[in-house]
């Protein structure tokens, strides 16, 4: 499979120009292209968010903001401009660090929860030839990358020198770390029947058999783990206990403001976006068309799985997926941190393994 | 330079930075789970509270002083602050108790006006007190659906006097404005609108399964300890006290009324936890809603104004009214001597006493139900500090 990296590379070849200097370049390249899809994300996913949570709770959401005069339409695309506006009221914001923080760690954390989720982006395709860089070990990296973010909410909330931070990021790392493993053993399962650990094989997998939702009972049973696991790890409702507003403030944001805590907005939706991805590779088809999910169409329909139609298909799925997100955000209430453990390791855990061990048995006798 | 870095990690050791204890955390008066400027004081090991102490008196305004240099008529909009979220029940306990001091006699208009707007008031006060409670516990989406209907009730008490919060309606021998016109019309309008969306609210939020984890078996109130701590309204209730005023003491004229009083029966967990104070009051604005109808048709004519007196000025003597409000049992003591002020006010505020069983039932319990047991009891700060 190709890369964004790979083809950047080849293409140059014949300049015959310093090895690193073309490393630089590639690196500032890359990150600037991720930066960009984060922001982006971030800009569409908030608005998004807001203008369903709005037609859920019988509103309008924003309306009167719009870019350069055009405020959108009447409804679904009124006050276009909300979340551009409020980008920029987020970046000319003063920034207040309280006196008795630790300065050093609380300048750092933000620096190190964007970190996981850029680095988590190099393996996440967005099509068969669009990611960054093309990883054998694909899905254990993004796993492995994921959960940096979680040093820096613990130092988020330790360096903030606030109750409340602190409850948050105790109960963020508690939550975040438990969930990993029920996550682990999800895709684990997948990993298990296809024999490789790259993506792009997965995908393959389900190109050739059906897609992988559909593969057995048990299959199924753990993408629904794996989903229910995901909001854990992003802290979306009815998980989102390290935040829990109405409990801890804003758990271990609370004592920051202006740029640094969008950084941590940003990271909270990239975080969403990659969990999505990830979930409608493994187990939704990735970019394969929903037409061809079994298999069951003549051969002349296979030029719905292009390459551009597949980046179609694997956002088309995403966003359902963050879609349900947000729908589960607007209609449940919060788990108790408790009520939160007793599930992961008390349900989660268990079905996960037990799942995996029969699905092995399925393999080996059909 | 190593040399001083070792001298403050002795020191540090020194001051038994290792020790384990218990911490106080500081809620309020600044949160958002407070309902008002209630401070709390929890004592916490990790995220298991062990004692709580409300600290009071950031809303007081020296109501019960103000009362003393007033005339009865101007300490109406007094009462009305009391309560901010429930002020026709205020009002309307307030003038009950000026009325039995002057022992007065109110056309049947004007009583079955007041017990109109009242139950109005209670769905109003209700329909908050469910939808932050769902706040509490991070349901966003009933929230908004109860304000919503919220803005129904106060738009009609809007027509009524002109105010949206703050009535001022209800006066000693009377209300301010007969009723506008088609205003019996606009209120059952608003009732039929209004009573699919309860159903509606049992669905998303009453029978979810997270919620009931959430608040069945939390805080339980036994009855006996609600008594003892003088429990009152809804939060007493839920705990299956039978104990509304409407029914155990007539007042106005709710005897002529057919409703039922709900009472929590611990469907989803024990007797007098937070689901059953919460459905009580679910229960009640259905009830209310019964009330509303038959106030709407049996609501004789004559004039409002008929019994409202020239000047408020009671013989000597002291009297005691209560009143069932949308948060329990509200008192009025009003001593006269003979003057157009009172020479002393006192009022017993429900939510007050409703408050003090919170450090008694939250013990043991984690921080997040304390914030579900605080919304469950459903206090008004501008009633407890007065």
């Amino acid at each position: 499979m190709n890369s964004v990296v790979d083809s950047f590379l080849r293409s140059f070849a014949h300049l015959n120009f310093d090895a690193g200097f073309m490393i630089s370049i590639v690196i500032i390249t890359s990150g600037v292209i991720i930066f960009t899809i984060m922001a982006l994300n971030a800009m569409v996913a908030v608005y998004f968010e807001r203008k369903v949570s709005a037609f859920m709770q019988d509103r309008l959401g924003p309306m009167e903001v719009g870019i350069l005069g055009f405020k959108g339409g009447k409804r679904f695309w009124g006050g276009i401009g909300q979340t551009l506006a409020d980008a920029i009221k987020l970046l000319v914001k003063e920034d207040i660090l309280p006196n008795n923080a630790d300065k050093f760690l609380m300048i750092l954390a933000p620096f190190i929860i964007v970190t996981g989720a850029l680095l988590t982006f190099i393996a996440v395709p967005f099509a068969e030839s669009l990611v960054i860089s093309d990883f054998n070990i694909g899905i254990f990296y993004i796993v492995a990358m994921s959960s940096v973010g979680v040093i820096g909410i613990i130092l988020a909330g330790w360096s903030s020198n606030n109750k409340w931070s602190l409850y948050g990021a105790m109960r963020a790392a508690a939550q975040i770390i438990s969930y990993e493993i029920p996550i682990g053993l999800s895709l684990l399962l997948v990993v298990l029947v296809v024999g490789s650990l790259h993506l792009g094989d997965i995908v393959q997998w389900q190109a050739d058999h059906r897609w992988f939702i559909f593969h057995s009972p048990f299959s199924f049973i753990a993408f629904f783990i794996y989903y229910i696991s995901t909001l854990a790890e992003t802290n979306r409702v009815p998980f989102d206990i390290p935040e829990a507003e109405s409990e801890l403030v804003a758990g271990w944001m609370t004592e920051y403001s202006g740029f640094r805590w969008s950084i941590f907005f940003l990271s909270e939706y990239a975080n969403m976006l990659i969990v999505s991805i990830v979930a409608s590779i493994v187990f939704l088809g990735g970019w394969l068309s929903p037409l061809q999910m079994f298999n069951i169409l003549p051969e002349s329909w296979l030029f719905l799985d292009g390459p551009v139609l597949g980046f179609f298909w694997i956002m088309f799925k995403a966003i359902l997926l963050i879609f349900v997100m947000m729908w589960f955000r607007w209609t449940f209430p919060r788990l108790r941190v408790d009520q939160l453990m007793y599930l992961c390791w008390k349900v989660f855990v268990p079905f996960a393994l037990v799942n995996l061990f029969l699905v092995s048995l399925w393999e080996l006798i059909l | 330079m190593a040399e001083v870095l070792i001298q403050k990690d002795k020191q540090l050791l020194d001051k038994s930075v290792l020790e384990t204890g218990e911490m106080i955390l500081n809620m309020g008066p600044q949160h958002p789970s407070t309902h008002g400027v209630l401070r709390l004081k929890i004592h916490t090991d990790g995220e298991v509270v062990s004692k709580i102490e409300p600290v009071l008196g950031y809303l007081h305004r020296c109501f019960e002083k103000h009362s003393e240099n007033l005339p009865y008529e101007q300490i109406v909009p007094f009462t009305d602050r009391c309560d901010y979220l429930a002020s026709m029940h205020m009002d309307h306990a307030f003038s009950m108790t000026v009325e039995k001091l002057l022992d007065l006699e109110l056309p049947e208009r004007v009583e079955y006006i007041r017990v109109l707007v009242s139950e109005l008031q209670r769905i109003a006060s209700h329909l908050l007190a469910v939808g932050t409670f769902g706040l509490d516990v991070g349901a966003i989406t009933p929230f908004t659906w109860t304000l919503r209907d919220r803005e129904r009730i106060l738009d009609l008490f809007e027509q009524l006097c002109g105010a949206r919060l703050l009535y001022n309606y209800i006066w000693p021998g009377g209300v301010s404005h007969d009723l506008p016109p088609n205003f019996i019309e606009h209120t059952i309008d608003f009732v039929d609108y209004f009573e699919p969306n309860i159903d509606e609210l049992n669905d998303v939020l009453t029978t979810n399964k997270i919620f009931i984890e959430r608040s069945a078996d939390v805080g339980i109130l036994p009855a006996e300890v609600g008594i003892n701590f003088g429990v009152s309204g809804p939060s007493l209730r839920g705990s299956g006290v039978n104990w509304d005023l409407r029914k155990n003491e007539p007042y106005s004229v709710y005897e002529k009324f057919d409703f039922n009083v709900p009472l929590g029966k611990g469907e989803m967990g024990t007797a007098g936890d937070c689901w059953d104070r919460y459905y009580v009051r679910v229960q009640e604005m259905k009830e209310s809603v019964k009330i509303i109808r038959q106030a709407c048709e049996g609501l004789p004519d004559g004039d409002v104004h008929g019994s409202l007196p020239k000047k408020i000025r009671p013989e000597a003597g002291e009297v005691y009214g209560r009143y069932e409000s949308a948060r329990g049992d509200v008192g009025f003591y009003i001593i006269s001597n003979g003057k157009n002020v009172p020479l002393r006010v006192k009022m017993r505020s429900p939510a007050f006493c409703n408050l003090s069983v919170l450090s008694e039932i939250s013990e043991g319990w984690m921080i997040s139900d304390v914030i579900a047991i605080l919304g469950s009891l459903d206090i008004v700060l501008g009633e407890i500090d007065r």
